[in-house]
């Protein structure tokens, strides 16, 4: 595997695009790709993606695991450790289509898996710990394997390309989900690898993201401590670890994890006058002052259930939101939402530090 | 045996411009300018002189100077003018030699061979004059789990904290070593920051009570000072297990600085040494060490933050872990190169490390066992300007301490003689007419000029690298890149070499 990413920092511009259904509706993947052609000369060729949730209902109780192999021998080598602790149900060839602005693709591969409860029971883990570590074990130690989506219900498709290639390469028009986030990507050098594009995902957590962040290292660094490992050098990965702890392992609300990441400054904080809101503030602050991300960011974070779009303190990128009946559209810029959708409405770019929370109707999913 | 050898300092008067005022006269506590009754004119004993620059400073036509002696040993590479007279002084006096401030030696300054990032294109720069820039810490362990009540609300359980406007705070000097008006510069100064000094071994004067709220309250070997309305009266406890100057050492506070207040402050008789033990004898172990922070705790009702000082040694990352699940909130480190009002020059010069490498070497074994948050790191021998405080905060400090840039705003000219008492500043004396010297008022001023400076250009400096906040700039090693150093130096402080 090229490792030029993981091995030096990339910062990146970007552009970012999302969708999704209220109601749980589904869609195919074709507007969501449409969309980022718009922003064509936001990307620059060297990475796309998509994540699609709600697309895999026949095995919506499996963990599915979309992996890159260098070549046969590192997916043998992967497969046989993926037995040890999991129950694959089903395994198959990635479906693609072979397409001239797509090339030099990895192995792709796909499984659906269940934890073997003798495992989880062994090392006292549940379920969602067990799956975090395998697919992090995977990604630091076997080298030539790459887990680049691992949750129930939900995908994410990523490749070397413009995204809109990418979209099709996938075959995105043959899947239907009730939320869809895009990416092209402007890495700042050429790694020319697939597992650097993004969205990046850990379980059914996934990010694109738009922005360099200034405060990296110091939110690398402390999220490393909990069992993490940032393989990658890239914002995004580190982003999605920090929604991941703060969401799944401190049990923070999405509110409070965007008080957390995009806080409010102290000032603001001061001049509050709910009380319980001001301490609630200063108390996250105080917890979590490692966790507050700087430098531009807008990201669409993606969950069973919902999306969250958020930019940071500043609102130093771009990011509008509009709706239309039951659905919802985020992106870097207004012509993406229009391609969507021509007559969306209430259009309107939502404030630095703001979260736009997204969430689809109980059991619609 | 005479001690002979030509005096290290000559007294260059210009007779052209001197008036025989005798200002020099009565500012030199040294009693070095003397005049000659019958001809009029001003004399100088050089011998005596220190190169404090009081005279230099206060002279109103400017005639004087104080410059280097060129009068020399023959030179050798070896043996050297310094280890020359050394031997003298030694081979005349059977004594051990006793120095001042920090470490003067030659040694790398690593904060000199580290440089700063800044943003370029892929990601904006931000104005501190256009956008807010937060320069705010708190110091203390931190939760490691979010617990809610029976309604989901968070429960806003925290263990005590230090909050300090900008990530600085006055070191410790115990009032003794330093004089009272240069405690009160301190104290009111740390008061008006929003930031804490520290009233190092010799206890509290019962006039600085007033400013407990923004005093860390020190407990040393000694335990000069120490009571239960003392440790309630500060903001913190620190324990001092070792300072950086003198690893390995206690203090010596002669005799002759132990006058009224003083004495009185210390609870020890008038004109007796205030000698502090190497160790403390209650703790000759971590175990024991657990024991002081918690009977500490008890006594301020666990509503402080205990800190244990330390010094920079070789093994000092085994040492703060050990530290770090004592029960101690904060681990202050301090360097090799860290000021004293007086150690053995032997010591001093030779023993510790720097708090650069101590400080990389401590953040990241504490990241490493997952267990930084439960202390806060402070860091302190020398930080010498705002850069080196942005330096050591991206290192992975949440605060520095600094002492001898504080005690060089208020006037210190770092002659390195604290140890004879008799500062022309005002500063390292007990005697009353040197300390009135120092104006408390203008000394406050001072102090707080030179943080405000300070806090400026940290704002500076974490606005070009597009951080507006002081905390994500806490362990930002990508920040930082080396110069000069070897792949070794490179790996223990973290970071990469410029260029990389």
């Amino acid at each position: 595997m090229n490792n030029i990413e993981g091995k030096v920092r990339i910062p990146s511009g970007c552009a970012i695009a999302a969708v999704i259904s209220k109601d749980g509706n589904r869609m195919t993947g074709e507007k969501i790709v449409e969309s980022m052609k718009p922003m064509h000369d936001r990307s620059n060729g060297l990475g796309g993606g998509f994540a699609a949730y709600g697309i895999y209902p026949e095995y919506k109780d499996f963990y599915a695991l979309h992996m890159f192999f260098n070549d046969r021998a590192a997916r043998k080598e992967c497969e046989a450790f993926l037995k040890e602790r999991f129950e694959i149900v089903k395994s198959e060839i990635m479906p693609t289509r072979k397409i001239p602005a797509i090339t030099d693709e990895p192995v792709i591969w796909r499984y659906f898996v269940a934890p073997l409860q003798s495992n989880l029971h062994n090392l006292q883990l549940d379920e969602k710990e067990y799956v975090a570590r395998t697919v992090m074990k995977i990604n630091c130690e076997m080298s030539g394997s790459f887990v680049f989506s691992s949750g129930k219900n939900m995908g994410a498709f990523k490749a070397v390309g413009f995204p809109e290639d990418v979209g099709v390469f996938y075959k995105l028009d043959e899947y239907e989900g009730y939320s869809w986030t895009a990416h092209g990507r402007y890495p700042t050098n050429t790694p020319g690898w697939w597992g650097g594009a993004h969205p990046f995902t850990l379980l059914d957590y996934s990010i694109v993201h738009n922005g360099e962040i200034s405060s990296y290292d110091a939110n690398r660094r402390f999220i490393e401590m909990f069992g993490y490992k940032c393989t990658l050098q890239t914002d995004t990965e580190v982003i999605t670890y920090i929604m991941d702890y703060l969401l799944r392992v401190q049990k923070l609300t999405l509110n409070e994890v965007a008080s957390v990441i995009a806080a409010p400054f102290w000032s603001t904080i001061d001049s509050k006058t709910d009380l319980y809101d001001k301490q609630k503030h200063e108390y996250l602050r105080t917890v979590f002052p490692s966790l507050l991300i700087t430098g531009p960011f807008s990201i669409v974070f993606g969950f069973n259930g919902g999306l969250m779009a958020l930019n940071d303190r500043l609102k130093l990128r771009s990011m509008v939101v509009g709706e239309k009946d039951d659905k919802v559209f985020i992106a870097s810029e207004e012509a993406a939402i229009r391609v969507m959708e021509p007559n969306a409405e209430n259009m309107y770019a939502p404030a630095g530090g703001e979260p736009v929370i997204i969430k689809v109707k109980e059991g619609a999913f | 045996m005479a001690l002979l050898f030509y005096p290290e300092f000559e007294v260059v008067r210009n007779e052209n411009r001197c008036i025989a005022c005798r200002v020099c006269e009565r500012q030199c506590a040294n009693e070095v300018h003397t005049i000659d009754s019958e001809s009029g004119l001003m004399l100088s004993d050089e011998t005596k002189c220190v190169n404090c620059q009081r005279c230099v400073s206060l002279c109103p036509t400017r005639a004087l100077k104080i410059v280097k002696s060129d009068c020399t040993f023959r030179e050798n590479a070896n043996w050297q003018d310094d280890t020359i007279k050394e031997i003298y002084k030694q081979a005349h006096s059977g004594g051990v030699l006793l120095s001042s401030m920090g470490n003067p030696k030659p040694f790398p300054v690593y904060w000199d061979k580290i440089l700063i990032n800044a943003s370029q294109v892929t990601n904006p720069s931000i104005d501190p004059l256009r956008e807010p820039m937060e320069t705010k810490v708190f110091l203390g362990k931190k939760p490691s789990r979010i617990e809610r009540d029976e309604k989901g609300n968070i429960k806003f359980k925290l263990p005590p904290q230090l909050e300090l406007s900008m990530p600085v705070m006055f070191s410790a000097m115990s009032y003794g070593s330093i004089s009272y008006n240069a405690h009160k510069s301190l104290a009111t100064a740390a008061e008006e920051l929003g930031i804490y000094y520290n009233t190092g071994e010799g206890g509290l004067h019962e006039d600085f009570y007033v400013y407990g709220e923004n005093t860390i309250v020190q407990v040393a070997s000694g335990r000069f000072g120490v009571h239960e309305g003392y440790l309630k009266a500060g903001a913190a406890v620190e324990i001092k297990m070792g300072q950086g100057a003198k690893p390995g050492i206690g203090g010596h506070l002669p005799g002759t600085k132990i006058v009224g207040d003083v004495s009185r402050t210390r609870m020890i008789p008038e004109g007796s040494d205030a000698i502090s033990p190497a160790p403390h004898h209650d703790i000759y172990s971590i175990e024991d060490l657990r024991q002081l922070v918690y009977s500490l705790k008890e006594a301020t009702e666990y509503k402080k933050p205990i800190i244990v000082k330390v010094a920079a040694v070789h093994n000092i990352a085994a040492i703060a872990s050990g530290i770090a699940r004592s029960g101690a909130d904060i681990i202050a480190i301090d360097g090799f190169r860290g000021g004293t009002g007086a150690a053995p020059t032997r010591i001093r010069d030779n023993v510790g490390i720097p708090v650069e490498l101590a400080l990389a070497a401590v953040d990241k074994r504490l990241r490493d066992e997952g267990i930084r948050n439960n202390v806060s790191l402070v860091v302190g021998g020398s930080i010498r300007s705002a850069s080196d405080v942005v330096k050591a905060v991206a290192l992975g400090a949440d605060a520095c301490y600094v002492a001898t840039a504080a005690l060089l705003a208020l006037g210190c000219h770092l002659c390195r003689t604290c140890q004879t008492g008799k500062c022309n500043w005002g500063i390292a004396t007990q005697r009353e007419e040197l300390v009135k010297r120092l104006n408390p008022e203008i000394g406050k001023e001072h102090l707080v000029n030179l943080m405000v400076a300070w806090r400026h250009e940290i704002k500076e400096l974490m606005g070009g690298m597009g951080i507006n906040s002081v905390e994500v700039l806490r362990g930002n090693r990508l920040m930082l890149r080396g110069i000069g150093l070897t792949e070794k130096e490179l790996e223990i402080l973290g970071i990469s070499h410029a260029g990389e």
